[in-house]
């Protein structure tokens, strides 16, 4: 079982059964994003509140909270991508939401082997988040994983326009 | 349900055994425990080669040619639909309708019938057991003509809740109601909705999506008005599925889609349609995958359709037991608790391991289970859950698969609660 346990590493499962951040945030103040995974009916609600939205990709991430329900893999990937924002300036944001999807995807190619990944080394920056490495392997459970993420930019979108 | 051990239980009246050796998958893909036929069937041998059998030596494009081999072409198409419309009682093949696939069947029901027929002031009633290819297309067409769409309860016994019946089917024109649920399983009583139907004048359109392939059908019985099913489901190909409906009905409506082979006539002021079943077959068919159905129902009818309903009663009333003996309240199984009630689908709820994640475990172990909403999310916020896992069986399936299942469970069970 040693590609369940990669996909399942014990950090993944414990984001699953205590997630932080969870709840809600009044909007406004807050913004308010929802994302489905059609394939297996995941939710993820994601609040998110600026600390000053006029200052555009330098506004900092002061709150966030996670709502919906789902599998582990979008579970716990809400839950560290929850942990990992507040604080960062919306640049920052962003440039981890890149660097989680191209851990992500640069393996796509190549599923099979356990080959050394080209380019691109994510890798650092990461941290936690580095555990759902695994689940490239399984490449339907990717939509899994990205859920929050792309659910996350939808809300800096909102954020950031009015 | 009464106590009855499993030695006690009546004999199978399929060998699923030898079905399974007609079942090329199963040899190609040892170990294989499928469970997942509610989403598409395996395929028989005898399709296969009937399909293969047409590409080499049938095939040219149907009708309108006056050479030998478009004849064999259009008779063995031709052939497959008499086949396939007498397997649901159906005398008069003009009356089915070869699709793409179920969902065809329904849209063509409510772009074709319900564009002619329903508008502002009418409505229409579903249930809330409505697989998504029976609700949408009625959604998208009450959105441009403001019809009204109202919906039959479920009861918390997993069946219907009739006891609004009647003012719910108070002067609407059509109830769209679907055989037998593609996730808890639940056989609603179609003749007794039938009834009810057309005593408020409103026509019945039947999603057997999930019925036809299951137990035996005869639209006469069922009185129903519209049938709708997927060969797929069946032990056929993909790419093709039928509407029946009545002569008068088909008559009467205007054609879905335009093009070749519809027609009678076409001037530059217009068009004739043709007569049945053309009118609503443009463009050149799935001509193989027609041979295909007709060989799946030749082979399922070899089998008997009553077999194979006895066979899955059997399986899932094993089901419910052995699982319930061996997970006491760990597992949940959504739907009617009398597996004669039901389909040869289940959807369950095993601890609190989110279906995505224990289906994801049993396919280390080739259990191919379905986590999902199953296109059906109206009844997944009934039942109040995002997701279920759903095994369901067929003709090839015994007890040894449910067992397998259960040992897959047990296995998930200890793998996240480490
Ligand atoms: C009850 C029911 N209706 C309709 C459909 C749609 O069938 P198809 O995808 O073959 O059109 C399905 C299949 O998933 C079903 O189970």
């Amino acid at each position: 079982m040693s590609d369940l346990e990669d996909l399942y590493r014990e950090i993944i499962l414990d984001h699953y059964r205590s997630p932080r951040n969870r709840g809600e945030l009044e909007t406004p103040p807050a913004h308010r994003a929802e994302g489905f995974n059609p394939l297996c009916g995941d939710e993820i609600v994601v609040y998110l509140e600026l600390d000053d939205e006029s200052a555009g990709e330098d506004a900092v991430v002061s709150q966030v909270r996670i709502g919906g329900q789902g599998c582990s893999i979008s579970q716990s990937s809400a839950s560290m991508m929850s942990a990992a924002i507040v604080g960062k300036t919306v640049a920052e944001v962003e440039e981890l939401t890149r660097s989680f999807k191209a851990m992500m995807s640069i393996h796509e190619g190549e599923l099979d082997g356990d080959e050394a990944m080209p380019s691109g080394q994510p890798g650092e920056s990461l941290g936690d988040l580095e555990a759902l490495r695994g689940v490239v392997k399984f490449p339907v459970r990717i939509k899994c994983a990205t859920l929050s993420w792309n659910t996350l930019a939808e809300g800096i979108e909102e954020a950031l326009a009015d | 349900m009464a106590d009855i051990s499993v030695k006690d239980a009546p004999a199978d009246p399929l060998s699923p055994e030898e079905i399974r050796a007609d079942f090329p998958l199963f040899a190609n893909r040892e170990g294989i425990v499928f469970l997942d036929s509610a989403a598409s069937s395996q395929k028989p041998i005898q399709v296969i080669e009937a399909m293969d059998h047409y590409y080499a030596f049938d095939h040219s494009n149907v009708h309108r040619a006056a050479y030998d081999l478009a004849e064999a072409a259009t008779n063995d198409m031709e052939g497959a639909r008499q086949r396939i419309a007498r397997f649901i009682g159906v005398a008069d093949s003009a009356e089915l309708i070869f699709t793409k696939n179920a969902t065809e069947a329904l849209n063509l029901v409510a772009r074709s019938w319900g564009a002619a027929n329903l508008g502002e002031g009418d409505a229409i009633v579903l249930t809330q057991l409505e697989h998504h290819a029976n609700i949408v297309p009625w959604q998208q067409l009450a959105a441009e003509k403001g019809f009204e769409i109202r919906w039959i309860d479920l009861a918390d016994d997993g069946m219907l809740d009739l006891s609004d019946l009647d003012r719910i089917l108070d002067g609407a024109k059509l109830l769209g109601l679907t055989a037998m649920s593609n996730v808890i399983g639940t056989i609603p009583p179609v003749r007794l909705l039938t009834d009810a139907a057309h005593a408020s004048g409103a026509l019945v359109c039947l999603d057997g999506c999930q019925s036809v392939p299951h137990m035996p059908t005869d639209v006469k019985e069922l009185d129903v008005d519209f049938l709708a099913f997927s060969s797929h489901k069946m032990c056929g190909p993909t790419g093709i599925g039928a509407l029946w409906a009545r002569r008068h009905l088909l008559e009467d409506m205007p054609p879905f889609l335009g093009g070749g082979g519809m027609i009678l006539d076409v001037n530059r002021d217009g068009f004739i349609p043709a007569g049945l079943p053309s009118k609503f077959e443009a463009g050149t068919p799935a001509i193989a995958e027609a041979v295909g159905f007709g060989a799946a129902v030749d082979y399922l009818e070899s089998l008997g359709m009553d077999n194979v309903r006895a066979h899955e009663i059997q399986l899932t009333s094993y089901a419910m037991r052995s699982l319930k003996e061996r997970f006491g309240s760990d597992i949940t199984i959504h739907g009617p608790a009398e597996p004669d009630q039901r389909g040869a689908v289940m959807s369950m709820a095993y601890r609190d391991i989110h279906p995505h994640d224990l289906s994801q475990v049993l396919n280390q172990r080739q259990v191919c289970i379905r986590p999902g909403h199953h296109c059906a999310k109206p009844l997944m916020r009934y039942l109040g859950v995002g997701a279920t896992a759903r095994a369901s069986w067929y003709i090839y399936n015994d007890t040894n698969d449910i067992d397998l299942l259960g040992d897959a469970l047990e296995a998930a069970g200890e793998f996240f609660s480490i």
